[in-house]
């Protein structure tokens, strides 16, 4: 059984340290979809959490019956399942921001976040360590929707979860919504300085150059 | 046909899948730090959607869509929450089938390929490209040619992006920003581009 400070590394590591949308580059295609607000984004955050949760507990309880070499559709089906229950009880309770999402929901089941942790870690670790692991990457995945959700809103909208925090100009306020930031472009900017700005305070996470053109090749030699 | 046509170029060009419906990023960006790589991938992708979609559309309209029972006397039937499963196993299905027929009678396009066939089982894209043509009710014609316009305009997008990666050599970017920074940073520079297909779609 984990001792205590490995169970609190293993939730928070994710977090930030190893956090999977800026680092491991898994998931980013429903990061970006979604966050147009807080809500959504919120939605979000929580179907992914726990079908990833969920996934990596039923994976990893019978990953000693799963032969080898069909493991990726057994675990698909899994995730498949799992997916259409959610996108019911969201459909059931929430109809309207089930609408906003759109597909993006059943798009959780070819989100690489969820097969990438089963195939990465729950195929490998018992039942609790890998809940843990997928929880706390779920984490880190629903800390940068909101981040990226609420900047969005914010600057958007002058809105956080719908309810106003800048005053509008047309309202009598001060603040002119920048629609720019309700468009695809804004959270690609949005999450690429986020990288950037993650990367500059850990350094180990920065990547070497792709390549090195000639003319330079021979000025470091 | 111009309807049909109009509907390649809205794929395409409007609704372009990774950098206006940001489906398919994963590979996207992981893909195309050289063109000739991202040129593989887009030829790859063209020929799974333009393959899975209308299969998958003759799946939906003859086996889950409520009703689709009806002439076995089950007109209430309604399969269609199993949809993402179905989809999932055809496009799995087509692919590997795709692969072992390049595989035996055009080996030279199937090196072209390369790993990237098998990788698209799990693309957002391709299973996008699926429960749009629900969404909208796609004709069999219709999801077909909607199949391949959205293929193409991935493959123009990663082309273009790879291209401009490449030149990134030359450029003096600080550290923190290299590869995934300046990868959405691009993107985004990029999608203001295709932005300007939407205004010119709305206008006409």
């Amino acid at each position: 059984m984990a001792k205590g400070p490995d169970v609190w590394r293993v939730l928070t590591e994710p977090l930030i340290r190893q956090n999977p949308v800026t680092l491991q580059i898994l998931g980013i295609c429903s990061a970006l979809a979604v966050t147009t607000t807080m809500a959504t984004a919120l939605t979000m955050a929580v179907s992914l959490t726990v079908v990833l949760t969920l996934a990596a507990g039923i994976i990893s309880t019978i990953r000693r019956h799963i032969p080898d070499s069909i493991r990726l559709i057994v675990q698909i089906v899994i995730v498949a399942s799992l997916v259409i229950v959610i996108d019911q009880v969201l459909q059931a309770y929430f109809a309207e921001i089930s609408r906003a999402l759109s597909v993006y929901v059943g798009l959780i089941t070819t989100n690489c976040l969820v097969l990438g942790r089963t195939e990465a870690y729950a195929r490998h670790h018992r039942p609790l360590p890998s809940m843990l692991d997928a929880f706390g990457n779920g984490l880190g995945y629903s800390l940068v929707l909101m981040i990226v959700g609420g900047l969005r809103e914010l600057f958007g909208k002058g809105e956080l979860f719908g309810f106003a925090v800048l005053p509008l100009a047309d309202a009598g306020g001060w603040f002119t919504p920048l629609s720019l930031m309700l468009l695809a472009p804004s959270a690609f900017f949005i999450l690429g300085l986020l990288v950037w700005a993650i990367r500059s305070w850990l350094p180990e996470q920065a990547e070497a150059p792709e390549h090195v053109p000639p003319g330079r090749m021979e000025a470091a030699e | 046909m111009t309807e049909l046509w109009t509907l390649f170029l809205t794929a395409a060009f409007v609704d372009n899948m990774p950098l206006i419906l940001f489906l398919g990023l994963c590979t996207f960006l992981a893909l195309s730090k050289r063109p000739d790589a991202a040129l593989g991938l887009g030829v790859a992708m063209t020929a799974v959607l333009g393959v899975t979609v209308p299969l998958n559309q003759l799946i939906y309209a003859y086996v889950l869509a409520p009703g689709a029972w009806s002439w076995a006397g089950m007109p209430e039937l309604d399969l269609s929450y199993l949809a993402l499963i179905a989809f999932i196993g055809v496009i799995a299905a087509a692919v590997q089938v795709l692969e072992m027929v390049l595989d035996r009678f055009f080996p030279a396009i199937h090196a072209a390929f390369g790993v990237f066939l098998p990788l698209l089982t799990v693309q957002c894209a391709i299973l996008a490209g699926s429960l749009f043509m629900v969404e909208r009710s796609y004709s069999l014609v219709e999801s077909t040619v909607f199949g391949l316009g959205s293929g193409v305009g991935f493959a123009v997008a990663v082309v273009m992006l790879g291209a401009i990666r490449s030149r990134l050599a030359y450029a003096n970017l600080p550290a923190g920003l290299r590869g995934l920074g300046i990868g959405f940073v691009l993107t985004g520079l990029m999608s203001l581009g295709f932005a300007a297909f939407s205004q010119m779609a709305a206008a006409s």
